[in-house]
């Protein structure tokens, strides 16, 4: 019969218009600024730079390697390399970068950053607030601002998080034994070719 | 008391009137009539745009605007200040008078046709006597408005937004006028405030008014479903169809220009409803006998309220129609109902009263109503289409 499809969704959005009044539990609006859903873990939204121990420029991860900057589909990253090394968190000398600027209004979360940098140094941030009262200064975010303590990592990404630091203690642990080997290969090799010289003397 | 009470606003203008000389008193008397409506109903589109926010929002299980003020109160005043801030961008191309003149007069259009509402016992601007003429004339000019918003812009999706508004404006405005002929039919006289009068009075608790009769209420269906087309409104919203062609014929306006087409499409709103109340739902009468001490006023705009509640009702319940779609029912369903509508309010004048006309009407009213929209319905075979460029 004509009508009888739209008499029925009139009374449906007259419930919902009623029931809205009556429960709490229909009405799914989360009242923003005061209330906040949990974070999801796999939401990504800007790059940060990722630091060891207490110290943000001591601890910083990134070699400036300048692969990020490659990669990058539309070109935020600026980083200038350092002329000199400095001793990162585990104490080995380093190149750091100088500069390193993303620009928050070019930006696309892509996360191409993150999955290019060997040094697991840039992760991407949850954090969505961005905007900004000033259209040139605040939207171009230099080192230290970028700078996010590991610790912080683990908060917002725990499983991801978990995954990249076994597999930096992993790399560590190796080439640690590595060099253990190496250093006891050096011991034993400056002990064989005295004993070569000793030999090809005696023959 | 209740008769004070009910005339306070003509005694306050006649008292009003005393202190000035005679001969500015016409001139006194018409600012006196105009001014009021100048304010009470541009104030009726700044509470309604928040009241319709919030009851499509309660339709949908949302909030709707609870931020500015206490429970949202104040959004109106931040829409207006917002609207007022903004900048007002002109195309380079445009024609600037007639881009310039094209919401004015949407607007003063709109407003002209309050002119003609009584909006309670005595309260009338003009009481004419080609009253729903006057009202229909008005509304038409509306039309022409669109079109120049739409052809001074020199864009040419605002020139066929402007054509396809017009074409839907005109095609409605039949059914529209047609459906309001049974009730000049029945009242003998185009006048606003003679149509009113012939609704007085009451059966028992009952009022004579004309929706309670079989042809009254088809033409006051038919006359709702196409005043809701002629405001462009939702499921009738193609004009402006922002999902499709963004603002249709004012897509090149900006800031209060803007506004000024909303607050024209919600004053139209308002004026068709008012004559919709006028003339089926016994104008600023009372709903019951026993009701008459309440003010004619208040129930005016209660009346106007409950079927402005019903817009937004619709609004939030039915999607937009597809452009064949609407013409289809204006011209195949609503026109030929609309005509036969006369038929049958001319049946219910010469047929005796009684239990038998009431049945022949019905089943006049009912059987056509039936076959057109199946006959039409059978019409629409689905059949598998084909992309000849997409694939």
């Amino acid at each position: 019969m004509f009508g009888e499809g739209l008499l029925k969704g009139m009374a449906e959005t007259a419930r919902n218009f009623l029931g809205s009044y009556v429960s709490k539990d229909r009405l799914t609006t989360v009242q923003f600024p005061e209330e906040r859903v949990a974070p999801i873990e796999a939401s990504r939204n800007f790059p940060f730079l990722v630091y060891d121990g207490k110290d943000w420029q001591q601890g910083m991860r990134c070699v400036s390697c300048l692969i990020c900057e490659k990669e990058c589909p539309p070109k935020c990253i600026f980083i200038e390399k350092s002329t000199d090394k400095k001793p990162d968190a585990t104490g080995k000398p380093q190149f750091y970068p100088a500069v390193f600027n993303i620009d928050v209004s070019v930006c696309m979360s892509c996360q191409i950053c993150v999955e290019v940098c060997p040094f697991d140094a840039i992760k991407m941030d949850v954090a969505f607030e961005l905007s900004t009262d000033n259209r040139f200064d605040d939207l171009l975010w230099d080192k230290q601002r970028l700078a996010k303590s590991n610790e912080y990592y683990g908060k917002i990404h725990p499983t991801e998080a978990a995954a990249v630091d076994a597999q930096l203690a992993e790399g560590r642990a190796k080439l640690e034994a590595k060099s253990k080997v190496t250093t006891e290969a050096k011991a034993v090799g400056a002990a064989v070719p005295s004993a070569q010289t000793v030999s090809g003397a005696t023959e | 008391m209740p008769e004070t009470i009910d005339q306070i606003f003509v005694i306050v203008k006649h008292w009003l009137l005393g202190y000035v000389p005679v001969e500015v008193q016409p001139l006194f008397s018409a600012l006196l009539s105009v001014v009021p409506i100048l304010v009470v109903f541009p104030l009726l589109f700044a509470i309604t745009t928040l009241l319709e926010r919030k009851g499509l929002g309660r339709i949908q299980n949302r909030y709707g605007p609870n931020r500015t003020g206490p429970y949202g109160l104040l959004q109106p005043i931040a829409d207006a200040v917002k609207s007022l801030t903004k900048e007002d961008v002109v195309p380079n191309t445009a024609d600037e008078v007639v881009h310039f003149l094209a919401p004015l007069l949407l607007v003063s259009a709109a407003l002209l046709a309050y002119a003609v509402l009584p909006v309670g016992r005595n309260m009338i601007v003009a009481n004419l006597n080609a009253g729903v003429l006057f009202f229909f004339a008005v509304g038409s000019l509306v039309e022409l408005a669109v079109f120049m918003a739409g052809w001074s812009s020199r864009n040419k999706y605002s020139l066929l937004g402007a054509m396809r508004a017009i074409a839907q404006m005109i095609s409605y405005e039949v059914p529209l006028v047609l459906a309001s002929i049974v009730v000049i039919m029945a009242a003998g006289s185009l006048s606003t405030v003679a149509i009113v009068k012939a609704q007085a009075g009451y059966a028992g608790i009952w009022p004579h008014w004309f929706v309670f009769t079989p042809w009254g209420f088809a033409g006051f269906v038919l006359f709702m479903i196409a005043a809701t087309a002629e405001s462009n409104r939702s499921p009738f919203d193609l004009p402006e169809g922002e999902s499709e062609i963004i603002a249709g014929y004012y897509i090149e306006y900006s800031g209060f220009k803007f506004a000024l087409f909303f607050l024209g499409e919600y004053l139209g709103m308002f004026a068709t409803s008012g004559m919709a109340i006028t003339l089926f739902l016994g104008g600023w009468a009372a709903p019951f006998s026993f009701l008459t001490w309440v003010p004619s006023y208040f129930w005016f705009f209660s009346k106007l309220l409950v079927l402005i509640a019903g817009f937004i009702w619709v609004r939030g319940t039915l999607p937009r129609l597809r452009m064949d779609q609407l013409m289809n029912f204006a011209w195949r369903f609503m026109l030929p109902m609309a005509l036969l509508n006369i038929f049958i309010a001319g049946v219910w004048h010469f047929m005796p009263a009684g239990l038998s006309r009431w049945l022949v009407c019905i089943i006049l009213v009912a059987a056509p109503c039936i076959l057109l929209s199946r006959g039409l319905k059978k019409e629409k075979k689905l059949q598998v289409r084909t992309y000849r460029f997409a694939e």
